[in-house]
């Protein structure tokens, strides 16, 4: 079985293969290594000269970067933590996203920045965090958080090879190991994607097989979709409450549309993010929704982490993250006031 | 040669003098920061850049910009936010682009930037280098030295011309740079190269030797110009000694230096020349139309959500 791991390996290979203006950069990604989490293992041998080990120095690859793409090469940043995205902040927000449009579209800037993001492995405060909330809005930047829903692999290559703009391509670390899910390799649930556009990645729905139609819309991405669905299938078997699960891939610029047209007809809506709580994509996601649909929204919730650091004992990293058992209780509050 | 020097320093000081003069009179948008007092390390630098080359300079821009080659034109009008302008009034003073010229307005996040169009230039295999210019002040930022060790590490082809000019903003560079300048560059490998002067006969010679090393050795290396800015930072904000102006506007203008090498004939007829030159461009930027309207955002950012929210649904499925 395939799994997410694997998947974003082969797009990387397929992307440097395919194209040779793609350039890997990033720390200890070089053989036997092949970075922390060996998403880029057997690059380096494959392509010599076109995968470079840099030192610590996020900002300045992510300089770098963007600097190279607007000349003319693809390049690829991986950053080994996501908390460490906080360093290329200004590289992001007052370089790479803002020279396209402050230079009046005489330039582009396709750069891909991959980074882990995610807790529940006991590594701490600094090593655990889901900080993509904060590039989220940041005019230029899109965002992608690919699941082991689809094809993780297909998208970052896609992401390298097709976007002309900076790009933060959003992994999760309790996700590298998953088997990749496609249409009809899960036992209870159907997987259908909805694509949205050509510059916009897909969403994909699931649904419980033979459940009654859904009378709840959980919103959820990156490894809170895993949750989410084992939550789903709580709620159907234990409460009899049919949710149905909406995971987009892109979370900036950010599409509503599949979230809404399920919401239309569930008329409620519960987000489910590992980010923090207060001003996160629930927040933006649910006054989207309810900006549109008024009162024909019965009910809505969110369902996130804490507004704390992420601890690393296992007990209190457990109480601060958000996790199945939540989703369930949220979601049979968001039935029962409705 | 001489001749053409000469217009090119003062086509600078001209430009940046009708700046300061009519900005009080409302014209222009935002702030600016002239280049007066410090023409000669753009136009001796700049004078020996070829086909390909890449310029990344930072906020105190329009001098690079017009020693590039940059038209005096469409700086006015991007100053003064019209469509003619060189990013079509979007970036205003500190963001222009233009052929293989940029700049940027954050200080030190340029570096990692400039090094990396080395980066690519190298990988490409073009054989072009990059020039890109930092001041005194943005020593401070840290991602500066990241970007000098790549640079050294990767044998990049870039040219980092440091303009000392004493002052960030207001703080005196005793107050902002501890132990040396040169060394910075130097404990990274980096060939650094030291002048103090505002003679662009001098800057050019040592601009030439370190830009032909780049090319034919292809690694990095460093120009230290120690300068002075007449003007103030921006506008208003100058709290130096007068006299302490007085005296580099005495002996440190490199205007007047070259001046001095030429006949006066030959420089009034130069100076009448680019006079009417910048008029007539900052006539016609005066008059060219503004941006009609905002434009759409390119294709990547679909406005969909934003106009939802205002209760207007685009998108149906089946």
């Amino acid at each position: 079985m395939t799994s997410v791991l694997d998947s974003l390996n082969t797009g990387l290979q397929q992307a440097l293969a395919e194209d040779e203006r793609v350039v890997l950069l990033g720390e200890d990604i070089l053989d036997p290594y092949g970075g922390a989490f060996k998403v880029t293992r057997g690059l380096s041998s494959a392509f010599p000269g076109r995968v470079l080990t840099t030192p610590i120095s996020e900002a300045g690859i992510v300089g770098l970067a963007a600097g190279m793409a607007m000349r003319g090469l693809r390049p690829v940043v991986e950053i080994m933590f996501g908390d460490f995205i906080t360093l290329t902040a200004d590289q992001v927000i007052n370089h790479a996203t803002k020279f396209r449009w402050m230079y009046n579209d005489q330039v582009r800037v396709p750069m891909v920045i991959r980074t882990p993001m995610g807790g529940r492995r006991g590594y701490g405060p600094t090593h655990s965090q889901s900080l993509e909330k904060l590039f989220l809005g940041v005019p230029g930047l899109r965002v992608l958080a690919p699941t082991h829903f689809g094809d993780p692999g297909a998208l970052l290559k896609e992401a390298i090879l097709k976007s002309d703009d900076p790009l933060l391509f959003v992994e999760n670390k309790l996700l590298y190991l998953h088997p990749i899910q496609q249409d009809g390799s899960m036992l209870d649930f159907d997987l259908s994607e909805i694509k949205i556009s050509s510059s916009h990645s897909p969403a994909y729905r699931l649904r419980l097989k033979g459940a009654p139609p859904p009378n709840l819309t959980i919103a959820a991405y990156g490894h809170m979709a895993e949750l989410t669905r084992q939550a789903a299938q709580r709620l159907a078997y234990e409460h009899e409450i049919f949710a149905e699960i909406i995971v987009p891939t892109q979370l900036a610029p950010f599409a509503i549309e599949p979230i809404l047209e399920s919401v239309r007809h569930t008329r409620r809506l519960l987000s489910a993010e590992e980010g923090t709580f207060t001003l996160g994509w629930g927040a933006e996601l649910l006054a989207l929704i309810s900006a549109t649909l008024g009162s024909n929204l019965l009910a809505a919730g969110r369902v996130a982490a804490h507004d704390l650091p992420v601890p690393a004992s296992g007990p209190l990293e457990d109480s601060v993250l958000p996790n199945a058992e939540e989703i369930v209780q949220a979601g049979i509050k968001l039935i029962r006031k409705s | 040669m001489l001749k053409d020097l000469y217009r090119n320093l003062y086509r600078i000081r001209r430009f940046e003098e009708t700046v300061l003069d009519n900005f009080p009179k409302g014209v222009f948008y935002g702030t600016t920061h002239t280049y007066l007092g410090q023409e000669a390390d753009a136009v001796g630098v700049l004078q020996h850049i070829q086909n390909g080359d890449i310029v990344f300079s930072n906020h105190r821009c329009h001098g690079h910009f017009l020693a590039y080659g940059g038209d005096p034109h469409a700086l006015f009008a991007e100053l003064m936010g019209r469509k003619s302008g060189v990013c079509g009034g979007r970036g205003g003073s500190q963001h222009l682009q233009w052929h293989n010229f940029y700049s940027n307005g954050v200080q030190g996040g340029i570096l990692p930037v400039a090094t990396g169009m080395a980066l690519a230039e190298k990988q490409k295999a073009s054989g072009a280098v990059v020039v890109t210019f930092l001041g005194d002040g943005t020593l401070g930022e840290g991602v500066v030295y990241e970007a000098l060790n790549l640079a050294s590490l990767w044998h990049l082809p870039i040219l980092y011309v440091l303009e000392n000019n004493r002052m960030a903003q207001t703080t005196p560079i005793d107050q902002a740079v501890a132990g040396d300048i040169c060394t910075r560059f130097s404990a990274f490998g980096i060939p650094a190269h030291e002048l103090d002067s505002s003679d662009v006969l001098e800057i050019l010679p040592i601009a030439a030797e370190l830009l032909s090393e780049i090319r034919t050795q292809v690694s990095p290396r460093a120009l230290i110009l120690h300068t002075y800015r007449f003007g103030p930072h921006s506008k208003g904000d100058d709290t130096r000694d007068p006299a302490e102006i007085g005296y580099f506007r005495k002996y440190r203008d490199p205007v007047k230096i070259l001046a001095a090498r030429l006949q006066t004939d030959e420089c009034q007829s130069i100076e009448s020349e680019v006079n009417a030159e910048i008029y007539q461009a900052f006539q016609q930027a005066s008059n060219d139309p503004f941006p009609e309207k905002l434009g759409a955002w390119h294709t990547a950012i679909p406005r969909s959500s934003q106009e939802l929210a205002n209760g207007q649904p685009i998108f149906s499925s089946e």
